[in-house]
This record gives structure tokens, C-alpha cells and sequence, in this order.
């Protein structure tokens, strides 16, 4: 249903579960279609706005110099994040969940781990490792008595091919985690026939796991790609010329703000359509719900040579994605922290950083529930139009969507203000957009895809049947969802908490213009080096947001690994 | 439903109440920054105005959109001072229409007038160039000019940062200022035709590239090479460059400034003068030397040692008006000879 539809189930199932005798429920379902969607409209017609200035002397300049590149970079760039992120992601899913091999077990536990790690940072540890200047090649260097940089050839990080695999390795873990769960459940009795009747497990994988497992690397494929539209930090350093960093360019540059959201805006219109024609290329396809086979195929033992190889191919990707640069970080945190001390004030931005990530991951793990559930309970087209609406707020660049939200949020307040002057007398300030309230809708509206996506893929999971169940039963709405829906939905609520958690702990361009006064998070704390070229004195800070991101990601795989019984409490 | 929405508008007004209060009672001793310029490097400069005159100096900084933030918020705006480098930034608020004149006769006498605006609407704090970090050990001469930089004796051997980024959007304004759009174009697709590489990262990176022999010249700006020789991680990058002071054919060094506005609706306005004028006193204008690595803008004030070994900086005359007025058309020329595709 939503742009970011369920990662396990593909379409839910129709049918009307409460078509009467609940008056109220289709109206409270519509006021929550409206709220989610008017989260995203506010900032979009402001956009709208901003673009309907005009300014069509830009467009041919943009047309001859600027569009045609910076669309074949940004194609290409996607392309290969999204070969890179399937045969990573997929890849090593597919490894740890068909095959048994020595280390598997604590692959389980780093696989996901890079999703801890901000993009921006693993281009400049990259490029610092890589570089000319850097500890290889002058290792290379040393080692063939080269002079200069100049005497050899060396693949260079900034480039295209560079970007490419530093932002594919980073976010492989949305395929990993979508595609793990597809082939966990879903497909293990098909699989189960398959092997029986003789093929073999590449052959099932093939034929079976691939195609049934489509929607669910489509979700997380689209998850990636979308995480790369909104990159600015590592592409422009990397030298990438992209339509999101030419957003930025033909506003600051070339001086035309609604040149820049026009772009944005028809950016955001062509991500609609991949969706929207993604979504039409399985309408036919429906999945049995998981209730029946939600337990794990038997799996291959592997040894030797082969159990070696299945090794190094999980291992490769987990460590150019996490291990390496982690430790990078850590080395240079151990090294600056020895010699300089540690900022005191990174423990008050740590805890700034974990209260706004912890208060926005709340409101929308609130407000995808919602979503999610009025959907559920009331099938309307009109409902289900505005939660798809609402999860398109993924695919805005973070500055374009908080310049989008800068005039609505003054807009509350001087709703605000108004009734402050009719009731008391007195005039008072932004209280909406002065303080954490801006930066916490900006996150809703950001990141409220991830969590819808995830409720509507644990309420498919949910058999509808048990809905009408309760209902014989007597069950009103309310009953249904917290003796029902809510006790089963845990493990989906807890995957969306942790994901939008991380998400937001990682944000930057939002928080740096949204901010209140005086708020600093580890984000914006470690942009400030990296802008005055020593992101490493920064490197304490980005090693707290990947240890801080690390335990909600080991919380959630230990949900999805550590106990079979949440797939079975669906049941 | 309604009666919780009326407990809800309450409590908000209560609350906005309170939060006014609380603001309008330590209006007499703060100041609200909004700023472009890190925090890392200016916190130094904001605690130093504290502890001389008890003002709190309340911080935003963004890398983009400022204008935008402080003009949606209107005449309720928080913001006192915006801080930001880059003449065009500095236009570009005037242009957002935030700003307010600022009228100092002590900033007048300290900061000379080709550094501020004729009408007090930006004042400049300090300058930097846009200078050449050459190899020491392949570049042997000591001079040389920005028309030179497109000579094909340095084919392959150039390295630079985007030239969309403000520092080089800037360079190519000056030169179409000074010689015209036509002749900029030459050069520029000369400059290009001489990169060693596409064109990204930063000038750090420049400079990296140049001490690894990945080319011979790099173009960057004065103070992140001085940031360089002072840190034992980079000083070896530092150590195996020189920077010269290029000049335009016939003027000076490209020069760009730091500065300041006043916001139009600045609630502490007597505050925010103050820190104004504070920073152009001769105690900020030392830490922007010495701590900045920048070229001072008060008059008296010497700079940096370091800043000092690279020669005596002769800024080219142009008007930074003129500079600013040219920007758009340096954009649309980088996008034209395609210089970072």
C-alpha cells in the first residue's frame, strides 16, 4: 500500500473487516489519513511555492549544462548502489540462511552493523585510507620504491566507481534485513518442495527464493537508493555530480531558489512513478500469509573449501562496511583522545542526540501505528491514498524538506502567537520552530515511511481471519487492536523503533538548519571538523553514533535471530 | 475532543508564556548568532566576548539556508547577528532583505572601507585568499598569476575542489570582473584542460595531492595550509608544499572576507552591536589571526607568523561588490565548460 509497502508480505489481503455497526471507526481512520498526510503536504506546498515563483530564465542553462549530467551521474550512482546493495545484501542473506559454516553465528550479529555507520563518515575514512596522501598507497609506495603519486596507477576513491561501493557497502543492510526475513519465512515450505524434488540450492534460490523474495529486495533496494537520493555529504566530497547536489548548487550558485525546488520537486514526482509502476509491476503476485510457514528450511551443512568461501563472501562486505571503517575511527578516537583529552561536552551532545532521536522515533512509531491500523480497519482508497502519501517523504533531500517545513512551522507559531495575544495579552516567540519540536517533525515526516512500512508489514502478517474472529467474539475496534493486533505486531514495532532510531540519530542536514539555539548533536558536532578538513578530530563523536546505533541494531536482530518465537507468536 | 484541544491550547499558551518570560527577563544579557562559520572556531571568540562583558551568546550555525530560516521567521525572529564567509553570502542576506544597517563610527575607523558595505549593511571581520600550494621539490618559482594557472606547461598537473564550491565561485567571479566573460571561459577550460583529476574533495585534500605528487600545484586557501603546519598528523602534507600569493596580471590576490550582518528584527540590538564592535577589537582580531589563521581586518592588528612566511599579501583592488555581482555568471561558466564533470 505505502511507497515503502511491507518487507515480508507484498500486498496485504482485501477484504472489509468492519464495513458496519462501527460508525465512528471510518472517521477517525480518515482523520489519521489526513494527519500523516498533511505532514507531508505542509512542507510540499511550501515547496510548491517556493517553485511556483519561477524563474524560467534558469531552465535552459539547466537543460544544456546541468540536467543532462547530473541525471546520467545520479542513474549510474543508483544502478550500481542497487547491483551493490543486492548481491551484498541478498548475497550474504541468502549464504546465512540456506548454508550451516563455521562463524555464521556471529555473522548473524555483523551483518547488519554498517547501517550504524552515516554514509558521509565512511567517505572520509575512505578517501583518508585511500587517498594519494593516505597509509596504502604510500605503503605501495614504499614497498616498489615509487617517488610520487604520479608514477603509478591507482583506482581513485573520489570518483564515481568510489561512491558507488562506499554508499553500497554501507547500506547493503536494508536488502540484508528485508531479504533475511523473505527467506527466513516465506519462502522455506516452497524451498523445502523444491529441494525435495532433487534441485539443487542455487537452483532454488534461482527459481523459487529470487522471485518470491522480489518484493521484499524491492523494499529494501528502494530503501538504499532512496538513503543514496537523499546523500550530499560523501557524493560531493567524493565529486559526484548529482540532481540532489545540483538542487543545491542552482540555489546557492546559480541564485535560483525555485530553480532549486523545481528540480526537487520533479525529483520527488519521478520517484513517485518508479514506485508507483514497481507496485504495478506485482499486482498480480499475492503471497500466502506467513501464518503457515513461518519456520526455517532445513539448512545445507557446508565444510571445507566451501564453508570457507561462504565465509569470506559474508565477511568481505560486513567488514568494508563496518569493521574497517569502525576501526579506523576508533583508532584515530584512541589516538586524539590520548594526546588532547576529550571534549566534555560530547557527553551533553550524546545525550541531546539520544533524546531527540529517542522523542521523534516515539511520535512516529506513534503516527505509523496509527497509519498503519486505520488502514487495516478501514479500507478506503481515500485512506490508503494518504498513508502512501505520507511515506513519499522518504525521497526528499533533507535540506529541501526542512527549507519545505521552515513555513508551516512559523506558521504554528503565529497560530500560536495569535491565540497567545487573544488569551493573555502577550506576544510570544517560536515555539514550534525555535525549539526541538521543528527538528522532531522533520524526522516525522522524513522517516514515518520506514515505520508505516514496517506496521503494515507485521498487520499482513496478522491473518484476517483472527480480526473476524475477535469480532464474532464481540470485540469492538479498540479490543481488537490492543488484544490482538498490538501483542502480535511487537516484533514489527520494535524493528521500526530501532531503524527509525538509528535513522535519526544519523541525521544531519535537517538538524543543522532546524536546530534551536545552542543544540549541538553528534552529527552536527563532527560537521563542523569535517567542513574544516579534520573530520578525525571529530572521530570520538562519530564512533559514539555508530556504538550508540550499534545496540538498537543488536537489539533487533537479536529479535529477529535470538528468539524463533517471534515469528511464532504471529501465529 | 474539544475540551482537550481547549487543555491543550492552555497548557501551549502557559507554556509560551513562561518561555517569553523567562526569554524577555535574560533579554539584558544575551545575544542570538546564527552563523555559517563552525562552532569549533568561533566558540573560542563568543566565550572570550562573554567573560568580557557578561553577554551569553546563544548559537545556531547551518552550512546552507540561514537566510531562508531567518526571513521565514519574521519580525518574531530570534536571530541578532548572522555570521558568514563569502561575499555572495553576504549579498545574498542583504537581498533576503534581513538585514539592517549597521551604524558604527568605531567600526568605521578600524575596518577600511573597501571591506564593508557602503550603506553598513555587512561589515567584514577578517580575509582570507585564494592561494597556490606548490611542491616544493617539483615547482621551483616562487610567483606566479591566476592567467597563468591556464597555461598548458601545467597539463595534468593542477588539482582543485569543485568549482561550484563558494571559495572557487568566487575566484571565477573575480576573474570575470577583472577580464570579462569571454576571457574567463578561455581560462577556465585552460584550468581544466590542466587538472590532474576531476575535480572534489576539499582543500585539504588539494593539499594532500599536492605533497603525494599527484600534481604540482593545488588551489586552496590561506589558513587551511597554516592548519596543516600546525598539526603533527598533517604537517608532513604541509611540510612538502609552499603556498605562493598569486596575482592577478597587473593587481593583487584574490581575496574573499568574513563578516557580518545585523538582522533587521534583532531583538537584542544593543547586544548585538556590542558583539560587533567586540569583534572587531583588537582581542577578537588577535584570535582570528593567531587562532584562525586569518588576516586580520583591523587596521594594526599583525598576522599569524605562519600567514606570514607566505609573503605580504597584496589583495587585488576589485570591489568585493563587483565580485558578488558576478557570482551567478561564475556558476553558469562552470556548468558551461562542464569543469567538474
Amino acid at each position: 500500500m505505502s511507497a515503502i509497502s511491507s518487507p515480508v508480505n507484498g500486498p496485504a489481503s482485501r477484504g472489509a473487516v468492519f464495513s458496519h455497526g462501527l460508525h465512528w471507526t471510518p472517521a477517525v481512520a480518515i482523520a489519521i489519513g489526513l494527519t500523516v498526510a498533511a505532514l507531508l503536504a505542509l512542507p510540499l506546498i511550501s515547496l510548491v511555492r517556493i517553485a511556483a515563483i519561477g524563474d524560467a530564465d534558469i531552465w535552459p542553462h539547466l537543460a544544456a549544462y546541468v540536467i543532462p549530467n547530473a541525471a546520467m551521474q545520479t542513474a549510474l550512482l543508483l544502478a550500481g548502489v542497487a547491483v551493490v546493495t543486492t548481491v551484498a545484501g541478498a548475497g550474504s542473506a541468502w549464504l546465512v540462511t540456506t548454508f550451516r559454516f563455521p562463524g555464521r553465528g556471529t555473522l548473524l550479529w555483523l551483518l547488519p552493523l554498517p547501517l550504524a555507520l552515516p554514509t558521509y563518515i565512511a567517505a572520509y575514512v575512505y578517501v583518508d585510507m585511500l587517498d594519494a596522501a593516505g597509509p596504502v598507497q604510500r605503503g605501495l609506495r614504499a614497498l616498489f620504491g615509487w617517488r610520487t603519486a604520479d608514477d603509478y596507477w591507482f583506482p581513485s576513491v573520489r570518483s564515481l566507481g568510489g561512491a558507488i561501493l562506499i554508499i553500497g557497502l554501507v547500506l547493503y543492510p536494508y536488502v540484508y534485513l528485508a531479504a533475511r526475513a523473505m527467506f527466513q519465512t516465506q519462502c522455506a515450505v516452497f524451498v523445502d518442495a523444491a529441494r525435495a524434488m532433487g534441485a539443487s540450492p542455487a537452483r532454488a534460490m534461482r527459481d523459487i527464493t529470487l522471485p518470491l523474495a522480489r518484493p521484499a529486495l524491492a523494499v529494501g533496494v528502494a530503501l538504499a537508493l532512496l538513503e543514496t537520493l537523499n546523500d550530499i555529504g560523501a557524493t560531493e566530497y567524493l565529486g559526484v555530480q548529482t540532481l540532489t547536489l545540483s538542487v543545491f548548487t542552482t540555489w546557492l550558485n546559480r541564485g535560483s531558489l525555485p530553480g532549486a525546488a523545481q528540480i526537487a520537486l520533479a525529483m520527488l514526482a519521478l520517484v513517485a512513478a518508479l514506485i508507483a509502476f514497481e507496485a504495478y509491476g506485482r499486482r498480480h503476485q499475492r503471497y500466502q500469509a506467513a501464518v503457515q510457514d513461518s519456520r526455517v528450511t532445513a539448512p545445507v551443512v557446508l565444510d571445507g573449501a566451501r564453508a570457507w568461501l561462504a565465509l569470506i563472501a559474508c565477511f568481505i562486505p560486513m567488514a568494508l562496511g563496518f569493521l574497517i571503517p569502525a576501526g579506523f575511527l576508533l583508532r584515530e578516537a584512541v589516538t586524539r583522545s590520548l594526546a588532547t583529552g576529550i571534549d566534555p561536552a560530547l557527553l551533553r551532545h550524546s545525550l541531546t542526540t539520544i533524546m531527540l532521536a529517542a522523542s521523534a522515533t516515539i511520535v512516529i512509531l506513534l503516527l505509523g501505528l496509527a497509519a498503519a491500523l486505520a488502514l487495516r480497519l478501514v479500507r478506503r482508497r481515500f485512506v490508503a491514498g494518504c498513508v502512501t502519501f505520507a511515506t513519499l517523504g522518504y525521497a526528499i533531500p533533507g535540506t529541501v524538506l526542512a527549507l519545505g517545513l521552515l513555513a508551516p512551522l512559523v506558521a504554528i507559531d503565529d497560530a500560536i502567537n495569535w491565540l497567545s495575544l487573544r488569551v493573555t495579552g502577550a506576544s510570544i516567540g517560536l515555539i514550534v520552530a525555535g525549539s526541538s519540536a521543528a527538528v522532531i517533525v522533520a524526522y516525522s515526516v522524513r522517516f514515518l515511511a520506514i515505520s508505516i512500512g514496517f506496521m503494515q508489514a507485521g498487520l499482513a502478517r496478522v491473518a484476517t481471519e483472527l480480526d473476524e474472529v475477535a469480532r464474532a467474539c464481540g470485540a469492538g475496534p479498540l479490543k481488537l487492536i490492543g488484544s490482538v493486533h498490538l501483542p502480535l505486531l511487537r516484533p514489527a514495532l520494535w524493528g521500526a523503533a530501532l531503524l527509525v532510531f538509528v535513522d535519526c540519530l544519523k541525521e544531519l542536514p535537517m538538524t543543522l538548519l532546524l536546530r534551536p539555539l545552542n543544540t549541538e548533536t553528534l552529527s552536527t558536532y563532527i560537521y563542523q571538523f569535517a567542513t574544516r578538513g579534520s573530520f578525525e578530530e571529530g572521530a570520538l563523536a562519530a564512533l559514539l553514533i555508530v556504538m550508540v546505533g550499534v545496540l538498537p541494531v543488536i537489539r533487533m536482530v537479536h529479535l529477529a535471530e535470538g528468539s524463533p518465537a517471534a515469528a511464532d507468536e504471529v501465529r | 475532543m474539544f475540551a482537550a484541544a481547549k487543555t491543550f491550547a492552555r497548557t501551549l499558551v502557559a507554556l509560551g508564556t513562561l518561555a517569553a518570560a523567562g526569554s524577555a527577563f535574560a533579554q539584558s544579557g544575551e545575544v542570538n548568532v546564527y552563523t555559517y562559520r563552525e562552532t569549533k572556531l568561533t566558540q573560542p571568540l563568543f566565550d572570550a566576548f562573554t567573560k568580557d562583558t557578561g553577554i551569553k551568546v546563544n548559537i545556531i550555525s547551518a552550512s546552507s539556508g540561514l537566510e531562508q530560516r531567518i526571513k521565514t521567521e519574521g519580525d518574531r525572529s530570534p536571530a541578532d547577528v548572522l555570521l558568514t564567509v563569502d561575499i555572495g553570502r553576504l549579498e545574498d542576506a542583504i537581498n533576503a532583505g534581513i538585514t539592517q544597517p549597521i551604524v558604527s563610527p568605531v567600526l568605521d575607523k578600524v575596518i577600511a572601507s573597501q571591506y564593508r558595505d557602503p550603506e553598513g549593511h555587512w561589515y567584514g571581520i577578517s580575509l582570507r585568499a585564494r592561494v597556490v600550494y606548490a611542491s616544493k621539490e617539483r615547482v621551483k618559482q616562487d610567483s606566479i598569476t591566476y592567467e597563468d594557472l591556464a597555461d598548458p606547461k601545467w597539463k595534468g598537473k593542477i588539482c582543485i575542489r569543485s568549482g561550484q564550491h563558494m571559495y572557487n565561485n568566487a575566484l571565477i567571479a573575480a576573474y570575470i570582473a577583472k577580464h570579462g566573460e569571454a576571457k574567463a571561459e578561455e581560462w577556465l577550460r585552460g584550468l581544466k584542460a590542466n587538472l590532474a583529476q576531476k575535480p572534489s574533495g576539499g582543500d585539504r585534500e588539494t593539499a594532500r595531492d599536492v605533497a603525494a605528487g599527484k600534481c604540482d600545484l593545488g588551489i586552496g586557501n590561506t589558513y587551511y595550509w597554516a592548519l596543516m603546519s600546525k598539526s603533527d598528523a598533517q604537517k608532513p602534507w604541509a611540510d612538502a608544499t609552499k603556498v605562493i600569493l598569486p596575482t592577478f596580471q597587473g593587481g593583487g590576490t584574490h581575496v574573499n572576507v568574513s563578516g557580518v550582518v545585523l538582522a533587521k528584527h534583532a531583538p537584542n540590538k544593543v547586544n548585538a552591536m556590542k558583539l560587533i564592535e567586540w569583534l572587531a577589537g583588537e582581542k577578537a582580531q588577535h584570535m582570528y589571526a593567531d587562532t584562525n589563521y586569518e588576516y586580520p581586518l583591523r587596521t594594526g592588528v599583525p598576522v599569524n607568523a605562519v600567514i606570514a612566511s607566505y609573503g605580504t599579501l597584496k589583495p587585488d583592488p576589485l570591489a568585493l561588490s563587483k565580485v558578488a555581482a558576478a557570482k551567478k555568471a561564475a556558476a553558469a561558466l562552470v556548468d558551461k565548460v562542464g569543469f567538474d564533470n
